[in-house]
């Protein structure tokens, strides 16, 4: 025991000697937060709006008003005729023109339907879309208004959404699972896979292994840091995009970090796997962010919707670990949801972890041999 | 000198595949001597030093290190010896005495030991004051001699050097096996694998392996005699040059004698 501890005391120096692994280990987590929180936000907030007012009435400036007021877009110009449409557009200064027609006032006084019209600038088809959903919104919740008051008497049919769970629809609240799943792959399968493949290429795996050391105790020892570290870093990822998102845990934080701990452990096994493939740093490397990190991206659900994929693709994601911790985390931090319904995730997880941890073991004693 | 066998090897074999690596080896190594162990690349001296050292199971034979079976109790045997490979062994990021202290808490001394043995072998060394250096600030010959009184720091019964001198100045080289000789006479045996031909006549005893095979064995003085060679040198070229390979070396020497 006392052998194994010191072992275990000589990683934790290497990685605290260490600039770069420190970085990747503590700056990493939280630039991706940052990054993924702020800059990959598809949230809509000041897009610059073009109207054309051709009708000039009382309604049309108090809707302009409105959609104006509702702190997505901001007005950047004001247009005098159809033929500055395009100009405006091309030039970027507007993400989308409204405009409201000559009758719009007269139709509305008439008892008619009034038009308005809203052209958007599709070579951003996300923003574009965007952009027409929410001002959409805003004219429909602004017609039921005019319902209410009695201004207008044609009924219709408004319906009321409400988003359960992410009531303003927050991006974050899709991204923060989706980036501690990320980093927990990247951190535990890279680092343990470069910290295992260094010892081999340095020549100290040898001697290590003619020690009295027995093979588990390597490992082991090499391991347990970063199962730490992971662990510290779980809870910072969470603390950060708390307090800078409001991400909320819903569920009881317990679960939450023992599901964590599992998944810890799952992608510890992955890299320990990968340095019995890998001969140098480099190779470990390259399988833990080619291997690892993209289908973790692209397959888990992380961004695009497994539901979406061609029916290969979905196989495919079934055996990643990264798609049913996201299911889990996902469900435990906004849903609040308890055990009972992620237990089939976690089995999935446990039984992957098992098999892993078992590969991972055989190929260590080939080499051997 | 005593004629206490260390390491006893009898029809040592190990295959991998259809390939023999080890082909019916047989040999003894005795207590305190300085056993040189040759061949060419590819010989098979990796595989049995794998084997000596417990990392690699034989397919068939008897191999005692240290008194213990290395089939069934490969255990024992690390806890008896020390090693030292040919790439370079300590951690670059770790300082002199962490290293130290590392390797000897990996062998199971106690940390008062660990100290009061570094501070010895510092001053022998003559750099004390280089103790909480980083590894990676010192030259490549005091890393080696380094490596090499880490791997003998614990006093196991056995140490195997494989390529100990590769890379490293001749002055350093000199006194690298004068750190070798002081721990013969310590009654720690030394096995050690060389490319360096002139090293090999520093040894107690050699033994040349090629294709697998053991095809001399002994003296580095006997075996110039028997080959009737200048130097072991001579001796190596002749038994490794196709069609004089294997036991003809009296009518060999006997041929050589008559032209």
């Amino acid at each position: 025991m006392k052998r194994f501890l010191g072992f275990v005391r000589k990683e934790f120096i290497h990685i605290f000697r260490d600039v770069r692994t420190l970085t990747i280990l503590f700056g990493l987590p939280a630039v991706m937060i940052i990054l993924f929180g702020y800059v990959v936000s598809t949230d809509l907030k000041n897009a610059s709006l073009a109207f054309l007012d051709l009708s000039k009435d009382d309604v049309s400036i108090e809707l302009t008003d409105k959609i104006c007021s509702s702190g997505f877009f901001e007005k950047t110009a004001d247009l005098s005729g159809y033929q500055d449409i395009d100009r405006i557009l091309r030039s970027g200064k507007a993400k989308a023109v409204i405009i409201f027609g000559e009758d719009f006032g007269r139709d509305l006084e008439a008892g008619k339907n009034a038009r308005v019209s809203i052209i958007a600038d599709g070579s951003e088809p996300n923003i574009a879309t965007l952009v027409t959903n929410y001002a959409t919104a805003i004219i429909s919740g602004f017609n039921q208004q005019l319902l209410l008051a009695g201004q207008v008497s044609v009924p219709v049919i408004v319906p009321e959404v409400s988003m359960f769970y992410n009531p303003s629809l927050k991006s974050q609240f899709m991204f923060v699972p989706g980036v501690i799943t990320m980093i927990m792959i990247l951190i535990c399968a890279l680092m343990t896979s470069i910290t295992l493949t260094r010892e081999k290429e340095f020549g100290t795996m040898e001697v290590l292994l003619v020690s009295p050391l027995k093979p588990v105790h390597i490992i082991l020892g090499k391991v347990i840091p970063y199962f730490f570290l992971s662990f510290v870093n779980v809870v910072t990822i969470l603390v950060l995009s708390r307090l800078v998102f409001g991400m909320p845990v819903n569920g009881s934080p317990i679960l939450l970090l023992a599901e964590c701990m599992l998944y810890i452990l799952l992608s510890l096994s992955i890299g320990i796997l990968i340095s019995a493939l890998a001969k140098t740093m480099q190779q470990a490397i390259f399988i833990s962010l080619v291997g690892m990190m993209l289908p973790t991206v692209l397959l888990s659900g992380f961004i695009f919707p497994i539901e979406n994929m061609p029916k290969v693709y979905n196989w495919l994601s079934a055996i990643l670990p990264p798609r049913y911790f996201i299911v889990i985390i996902k469900n435990i931090m906004i849903k609040g949801t308890g055990f009972a319904h992620v237990w089939k995730e976690t089995l999935i997880l446990a039984f992957m972890t098992v098999i892993l941890i078992g590969l991972a073991i055989k190929k260590f004693r080939i080499r051997l041999q | 000198m005593t004629r206490n066998p260390v390491i006893k090897v009898r029809n040592l074999v190990k295959k991998f595949g259809s390939f023999v690596a080890n082909d019916n080896l047989s040999f003894e190594v005795y207590e305190g001597e300085i056993f040189g162990f040759l061949g060419a690349n590819g010989a098979g001296k990796t595989t049995a030093i794998r084997i000596l050292t417990g990392l690699s199971e034989p397919t068939s034979g008897e191999v005692m290190v240290a008194g213990f079976d290395a089939r069934r109790q490969p255990e024992e045997i690390k806890k008896n010896i020390g090693y030292m490979c040919q790439k370079f062994s300590l951690y670059d990021d770790l300082t002199i005495r962490e290293n130290i202290m590392l390797y000897g808490g990996i062998y199971g001394l106690g940390k008062a030991l660990i100290r009061e043995r570094t501070n010895q072998l510092l001053d022998r060394l003559n750099f004390r004051e280089y103790g909480d250096r980083l590894i990676s600030s010192l030259p490549l010959g005091l890393k080696q001699k380094l490596a090499f009184s880490v791997a003998v720091f614990h006093e196991p019964r056995i140490v195997f050097l494989d390529e100990p001198t590769g890379g490293v100045d001749p002055i350093t080289r000199r006194q690298f096996w004068e750190m070798i000789y002081e721990t013969a006479s310590r009654g720690i045996t030394v096995f050690v694998t060389t490319h360096y031909m002139d090293e090999a006549e520093y040894c107690d005893r050699v033994s040349i392996m090629s294709e697998g095979r053991i095809v001399a064995i002994d003296t580095p003085a006997e075996l110039k005699k028997q080959y009737d060679a200048e130097s072991v040198e001579e001796v190596f070229v002749k038994i490794a040059r196709p069609g004089m390979k294997h036991g003809k070396e009296s009518e060999t020497a006997d041929n050589k004698r008559e032209a």
